[in-house]
């Protein structure tokens, strides 16, 4: 178990727009050794700052989509991935194919950063972190695009749905040495963002609003009001301009004190179970998984650090409540037991959801919460179940083409899934706000 | 009571000259429109008097002309007095605006249904007192002939065919009328006619951007050219333009729309021509202000908005140039801490608080602070040690602070305040800054509703003098 290691981030002041707080990070000293891989500035654009001929190590931010090869298709990083400079041709080792049609891939702007769409992002997220069926992700992934998700999604939520967020960061002013930022909603801290040097956080500082957030910062943004500004006071004490600036470099120290140990508490505060995923050159990429305590900030999320431990790139996800339940399911001694069961082989979409869990179980009574839902065969009439919303009358247009043993399992599946999500019947089984659309608009 | 009085009316004031009702950096338009149109409404139903009265004021023109409409919208509600002064009021400040805008006010009290006596007595005046009629008529054509159908006016001679009845007419004896007439089908007339006319005929005529520049450059107004400057270079036509006669503040916006590197090579030139201006607009005034601190905003919110592109970074380096001539000895600290004033652009966030504390350091007779008022590194700073050094180090207000801010707050009514400690001033264009640091007096709260009476009469009756 191991700590957040920031230090060369200097805690900047706060700038708030409504009920989001932006705190900036700052770095002194910028990191050049790692830098953000040149497709992310753009071919044309090219790496600022940096020395061609340096031998440094680039990263590839997870859910990065850009076109490696020449036959044009685009390719996804499925987690974030470190590079080689000589290596800038090379797709990422883990990259995830996307297969659109011809007109949508077309209509992408080819200066623009492109991520992948949420949706799908979240889900291999979690399983990235949780170890899950990483073999069938891209035929699961084509799946997920021609007919959405099964009813049973994870709830995360674009930037741009997250209310508020869009115009804290357009009226947000970066910071000349920025490397960083923590995002604050309702004053509970939804992300954490850290990046070597100024220049690839300015590049990446609007993907924010393409990032994903749990249910938990969804509602806390709609429900909140504007958050208060904690504005400086200086004392009246005064007697020269001297103890003037020397007040007010104090009020800037408190600031920052008062962020790292109150505030961010929850993220920084924290041990993490940190899994090396591999080292490259001085820089090691880790992903992190947090205690699981039920009812706490708990952050999932995917480090960089140098070889003295320090945070070279840092991007983390809160989890929300359910999130977390299933988290401590899996982590507990009862729900090991579970997890080695569903993962030892990976799921194929055409056999998982013929046999039903055994009726009775204690696995049949956690299932809903526990582990990934199947996916059901038959084709699902008119849109997704998931983007056209599952309303009473629809919902049963699932089942169409199903089996009575696999309905059943269905219909068990999404009963238990809506008594958990809430009391709105079949419509609960879609977010209130919904994910960003299955069709890629 | 007139302590709310003139607490409104330089709310009012303050409104009056910022806000455009276009898209600013931190809110929208329809939030501008708004908040604005509220504003207007506010004023005229509580202070018919002074809300008249600010029309001779330095408001911009956007503000007059909504200010007319309201007037005219609502002229049941005044006495016969209070119509006799606005109605000199209107005239007095229609024939100040540019004649597209009045033309634009028209209509938009003919959109809305606004067409008693009184308002077609003042369109009819307008008309009238026009220099040069068929000129209007060419170049306003629309404008004009739906205001004379609004007001039931006939032009005088050969206006009432060619605006009504143009279709088939032979000829016309005003030279300019005849030109019109002539380039629809004649090249070479079309570049005798205004710039703006011209280029409706030569896109009809499919006369080659460069050629059409180079010879249309001669029909251009002032702005026109400084407009097209950068386009006809693209479109490799040359339109020369004197940099040196132009208004300060439209010089530093094209200033700040070049590229760096541009400015860079340009240098020289474009120092000359800042300087030039700031020396027109300072007048008689140059060097008097002693030693002048300027603390000036160039933070990434000095960008405003698409609308207002880099307005608030225009107002501050307009202002560092006329500062640079009204001062004996000038220190500008801009916000970013860069020192090149010609090649600022909005960048960074706005640490005002540790600027203030710096230019208070170089001991001022005047502070000046250019900034729209988002004081966020940290936030509250500058507030504090405005507030803490007037009350522990200058008690005795030997240094004369004033902040300039020319962005409206549409959710605060007024142009964004930094601390009660110093009197905050909208400000639209840096040639109004004297002016304004006068003014600033009255929004301090030492001085009385009785003095702001009096300075606003005084502005009324100056105005209307000036015929």
């Amino acid at each position: 178990m191991v700590k957040l290691d920031l230090t060369g981030l200097t805690t900047g002041p706060a700038q708030v727009w409504g009920g989001v707080r932006l705190v900036p990070l700052t770095r002194d000293e910028p990191i050049t050794g790692l830098r953000l891989h040149a497709k992310v500035y753009g071919d044309e654009l090219g790496l600022v700052g940096v020395d061609r001929r340096t031998d440094y190590v680039s990263y590839i931010p997870h859910g990065f989509v850009a076109t490696w090869t020449d036959d044009d298709t685009p390719v996804a990083a499925y987690g974030t991935e470190m590079k080689r400079s000589a290596d800038h041709r090379k797709p990422p080792a883990h990259g995830m194919r996307l297969h659109f049609h011809r007109r949508m891939a077309r209509r992408v702007d080819r200066n623009r950063l492109r991520f992948l769409p949420m949706h799908m992002a979240i889900e291999g997220y979690l399983a990235l972190h949780f170890g899950g069926p990483e073999i069938v992700w891209e035929e699961w992934s084509q799946r997920a695009v021609r007919h959405g998700l099964s009813p049973r999604v994870e709830e995360a939520y674009l930037g741009a749905e997250v209310e508020g967020l869009a115009d804290a960061l357009k009226v947000f002013e970066i910071h000349p040495d920025q490397c960083g930022v923590l995002v604050y909603v309702a004053d509970a801290l939804a992300a954490a963002f850290v990046v070597p040097h100024p220049d690839d956080y300015r590049a990446l500082h609007a993907t924010l609003v393409r990032d994903l957030y749990g249910e938990l910062v969804h509602h806390y943004a709609t429900l909140a009001m504007p958050v208060p500004q904690f504005p400086v006071r200086l004392p009246d004490d005064v007697e020269t301009m001297a103890d003037l600036r020397a007040a007010a470099v104090r009020q800037q120290a408190e600031w920052a004190r008062f962020h790292d140990t109150a505030m961010a508490d929850g993220l920084l505060g924290e041990s993490y179970a940190m899994g090396r995923v591999y080292r490259m050159g001085d820089y090691a990429l880790s992903r992190f998984l947090p205690p699981f305590r039920l009812k706490q900030e708990n952050h999932i999320g995917e480090l960089i650090t140098d070889r003295d431990g320090r945070t070279a790139y840092l991007k983390t996800f809160r989890l929300s409540e359910a999130q977390v339940r299933r988290g401590h399911l899996l982590t507990t001694p009862r729900g090991q037991r579970l997890a080695p069961r569903h993962h030892r082989s990976p799921p194929r979409p055409d056999r998982t959801a013929t046999r039903p869990a055994p009726p009775g179980s204690r696995f049949r009574r956690t299932a809903p919460r526990g582990r990934p839902g199947p996916l059901p065969r038959g084709r699902p009439l008119g849109h997704s179940t998931h983007s056209a919303g599952l309303t009473r009358r629809t919902a049963p247009r699932v089942f169409r083409g199903v089996g009575p043993t696999r309905r059943r399992w269905l219909g068990l599946q999404l009963r238990e899934h809506c008594r958990h999500v809430g009391r709105g019947g079949l419509t609960g089984c879609v977010n209130p706000g919904g994910p960003e659309r299955v069709s890629l608009r | 009571m007139d302590a709310i009085t003139a607490d409104d009316m330089l709310m009012f004031i303050n409104a009056a000259i910022t806000s455009t009702a276009q898209r600013e950096f931190h809110g929208g338009a329809d939030d501008q429109r708004l908040s604005l149109d509220f504003l207007h409404d506010y004023m005229i139903g509580n202070y018919r008097d002074l809300y008249a009265a600010a029309l001779a004021l330095d408001i911009n023109d956007h503000n007059a002309a909504l200010i007319v409409r309201k007037l005219l919208e609502t002229t049941g509600d005044a006495t016969a007095a209070q119509r006799r002064v606005e109605g000199e009021l209107i005239a007095r400040r229609l024939r100040a605006l540019p004649p597209q805008r009045v033309y634009d006010l028209f209509r938009a009290l003919r959109r809305a249904r606004v067409n008693n006596r009184r308002t077609r007595a003042i369109i009819r005046d307008w008309v009238v007192g026009r220099p040069d009629p068929a000129f209007d008529a060419v170049k306003y054509r629309t404008g004009l002939k739906r205001a004379l159908r609004h007001a039931h006016v006939a032009p005088d001679g050969e206006l009432g065919t060619f605006l009504f009845a143009s279709g088939n007419h032979r000829r016309y004896d005003t030279p300019i009328l005849e030109t019109w007439r002539k380039a629809h089908y004649e090249h070479s007339s079309v570049y005798e006619l205004p710039y703006t006319v011209a280029e409706g005929f030569a896109a009809k005529h499919r006369i080659d951007r460069a050629t059409f520049l180079k010879r249309i450059a001669p029909r251009m107004t002032r702005l026109e050219r400084l407009r097209v400057q950068e386009s006809a270079r693209r479109g490799n036509a040359a339109v020369a333009v004197d940099l040196g006669s132009m208004p300060l503040t439209r010089l530093a916006s094209y200033v700040l729309a070049l590229p760096v590197p541009e400015r860079v090579e340009r240098r020289a030139e474009l120092t000359g021509a800042l300087r030039a201006a700031a020396v027109r607009a300072a007048g008689r005034d140059a060097g008097a202000w002693g030693r002048v601190a300027a603390v000036l905003d160039d933070s990434f919110s000095a960008f405003g908005s698409a609308q207002k592109r880099r307005r608030p970074l225009a107002v501050a380096l307009a202002c560092h140039y006329l500062l640079a001539e009204l001062a004996a000895e000038y220190v500008p600290l801009w916000t970013s801490g860069r020192t090149d004033a010609l090649l600022a652009y909005p960048y960074g966030m706005t640490p005002l608080g540790e600027r203030v504390l710096d230019a208070l350091d170089q001991a001022p007779d005047r502070l000046l602070i250019v900034s729209d008022g988002w004081d966020n590194a940290p936030y509250g700073l500058a507030s504090e040690v405005l507030r803490v050094w007037r009350a522990r180090l200058d008690p005795e207000r030997r240094v004369g602070a004033v902040h300039l801010n020319p962005v409206y707050d549409a959710a605060d009514f007024d142009a964004k305040r930094l601390s009660p400690a110093v009197p905050t001033v909208g400000v639209r264009d840096a040639e109004d800054v004297p002016a304004l640091v006068e003014f600033a007096r009255f929004t301090e709260g030492t001085t009385g509703f009785a003095e702001l009476q009096a300075h606003f009469d005084d502005r009324v009756a100056r105005f209307l003098e000036e015929r």
